[in-house]
């Protein structure tokens, strides 16, 4: 589902190109679970952002579902964001101003899903993660817990192919956090493909695969039942 | 997404930030309340014009001397101005389908009676004046019809000047001094009003050869000719012409004005005056464009993390770029709808607190009021707008 083939993307700093990742080759399955781990700096994000098709690779090659969306323009890369990949973010990113339901039913107003579709398919997802009691709540009216249940419901709304967390704990008590992994496993377990970068060694065990980055190259694979608790590979 | 998406999302955006928005569309009320304002008492002076020059008739032109469109040197080279004469209007008056003629002389004269006197213009004309200026005798009778070149001794007063005189009494009959002579009073006229500041009603009527004595004055003023149909105004207009100049020795050295002209030309004049207080209050609309640039602009500084989010959410470029171009106009069209309430009410006050100027709202400028500040808000959101397109969604993301 996902090929990265030699990737490479660097940045111009004071008029000097530096590399994010180099020569990272990788492969991801439909209905995987992924983990990217690494220290700060390694390259998870600048890797999460190309898989998300928000940034374009400087090197080498992209294949999502068999076609290289690498050289995409703008256009072709929203449309592939907006109906092939769903984001979770560690901040949530979500709109203070409208209620719950309105930011899950945000994708599909820039889809150009008709309205009266739009508030049954919301009230359906926010039920799904448990807040269709919530729904007329505006963000800073729930606690962070249900905040990202928003998110999650607002990354599912499309349908996507892909999920993509970023640190989607890091914000969030043990206790909520673990029933926000519990909610993306459940949706992994029916088929939703799942990449997740976390520094938490816990929610890194609990994926089928971890990457390990280090200084813009992926340097290890382990199985996620192989990560002792408590600890990184690269620590 | 539809134009209603769009126009919800806009307002919602408007409406999380109510006082700011406020702020800044009171800029552009302003800017309309002031055009339609000012273009009502613009519009109200040009009917109020018009008005005073259309009550002496529209079939109706008027001779003077003097050519305003000449040419060569006047002394030595120029040909000689031949004077306006009482023989020249008697010449006019044989045209076919010239309904009256009056010929006019004027100045300004003391007008005395038993210990009371002031000085006010003296209009020296014909029997039939009242009939080509649409005056209505009030009391008594006009001057008599007889020779134009025969001075009689009568006269007609305006009804301020017959106030002035004689207060509530009976002045028919009564001798009157203009200028030194005297005149015997033989009626009053009915109340006229103003026009380009002469007092009509302040005024007194006399026999043209009189006036011309009286001001030691050998041609006329002016020749008012009135004639039967509007069809007939370029026959009458080219036989007035040529029988002046033939008069003149072959020289047009003489103006003819056809009220139509007159009131066209007016039209033109009042109506560029008008525009030009609408452009002066435009100003303040482009005072008020910058405002909403500017809230716009900080609008977008502040949503970079929002801004990004939708971009991760497959919002296309343009889909942003409408989003804050329709919050720009938005919030325009709000403060236009704004400045015509303003607009009117201040028509309305104005009206209300000084009965005499004259305002008329038209509904054209109202129109025009709204779509300026469509326009207006259009053009404040392309640059801010332009910004948003421009921000990198990575980095918005991590903006917060």
């Amino acid at each position: 589902m996902i090929e990265l083939q030699h990737i490479a993307k660097s940045f111009e700093v004071g008029g000097q190109p530096i590399f994010a990742l180099r020569d990272t080759s990788e492969s991801i399955q439909a209905g995987e679970y992924v983990a990217i781990v690494g220290p700060s700096g390694s390259g998870k994000s600048t890797l999460l952002n190309i898989i998300g098709c928000l940034l374009r690779p400087s090197e080498g090659a992209y294949l999502f579902n068999g076609e290289d969306v690498s050289q995409l323009e703008d256009r072709a890369l929203s449309h592939v964001r907006q109906h092939q990949i769903g984001f979770i973010f560690q901040s949530f990113h979500l709109v203070p101003r409208l209620t719950a339901l309105e930011n899950v039913a945000l994708p599909m107003v820039f889809a150009g899903i008709a309205s009266s579709e739009r508030q049954l398919r919301a009230k359906d997802v926010l039920e799904s993660v448990g807040l269709s009691d919530r729904a007329h709540h505006r963000p800073n009216q729930l606690s962070v817990g249900q905040r990202q249940r928003v998110v999650i419901a607002r990354a599912i709304i499309m349908q996507p192919a892909v999920l993509l967390a970023d640190e989607p704990t890091g914000n969030l008590d043990t206790h909520s956090g673990q029933h926000i992994m519990e909610l993306l496993e459940s949706l992994n377990a029916k088929g939703l493909t799942l990449l997740v970068v976390t520094h938490d060694p816990n929610v890194a065990r609990r994926a089928n695969r971890v990457i390990v980055l280090a200084d813009g190259q992926i340097v290890k694979h382990v199985k996620g039942e192989e990560m002792s608790a408590g600890s990184m590979p690269f620590v | 997404m539809t134009v209603m998406d769009l126009i919800q999302f806009a307002g919602g955006a408007v409406w999380a930030h109510r006082l700011r928005s406020i702020l800044s569309l009171i800029g552009i009320a302003i800017g309309v309340g002031a055009v339609i304002l000012l273009t009502a008492i613009g519009e109200g002076t040009r009917y109020f014009v018009l008005a005073q020059f259309t009550q002496f008739g529209t079939n109706i032109l008027a001779i003077n001397p003097g050519k305003t469109q000449t040419l060569g040197i006047p002394g030595i080279l120029g040909g000689t101005t031949h004077k306006l004469t009482l023989e020249d209007a008697v010449a006019l008056s044989r045209i076919p389908g010239v309904e009256a003629v009056v010929p006019m002389a004027m100045g300004m004269g003391r007008v005395e009676t038993e210990g009371r006197g002031r000085s006010v213009n003296v209009f020296g004309v014909t029997a039939d004046m009242p009939e080509v200026w649409r005056f209505t005798i009030g009391q008594g009778e006009f001057l008599p019809i007889g020779d134009w070149d025969r001075a009689t001794a009568v006269t007609v007063l305006g009804p301020k000047m017959k106030h002035e005189l004689f207060g509530d009494q009976n002045p028919l009959g009564e001798i009157i001094r203009i200028a030194g002579y005297r005149f015997r009073v033989i009626g009053v006229m009915e109340p006229k009003g103003q026009i380009l500041g002469f007092d009509l009603d302040d005024a007194v009527y006399v026999p043209v050869a009189n006036a011309m004595r009286m001001f030691n004055l050998d041609e006329l003023m002016e020749i008012d000719v009135t004639y039967q149909s509007a069809q007939m105004v370029e026959r009458v207009l080219e036989a007035v012409r040529r029988i002046l100049i033939d008069r003149h020795h072959g020289t047009e050295d003489f103006s003819i004005t056809t009220q139509a002209a007159m009131l066209e030309s007016l039209d033109e004049i009042m109506r560029i005056v008008t525009l030009a207080a609408a452009g002066i209050a435009g100003i303040s609309l482009v005072v008020g464009a910058l405002g909403i640039v500017t809230m716009m602009w900080i609008s977008v500084g502040e949503r970079v993390s929002e801004i990004g989010l939708l971009r991760a959410m497959g919002a296309q470029p343009r889909q942003i770029f409408l989003i804050f171009i329709v919050e720009s106009v938005l919030l325009s069209v709000l403060g236009g709808a704004l400045g015509v309430f303003l607009g009117l009410v201040g028509a309305l006050a104005l009206t209300w607190l000084l009965p005499g100027l004259p305002i008329f709202v038209n509904e054209q400028y109202l129109m025009l009021g709204l779509l300026v500040a469509i326009g207006t808000g259009l053009l404040s959101g392309v640059a801010p707008a332009r910004r948003a397109i421009r921000i990198n969604p990575v980095e918005a993301l991590h903006a917060e």
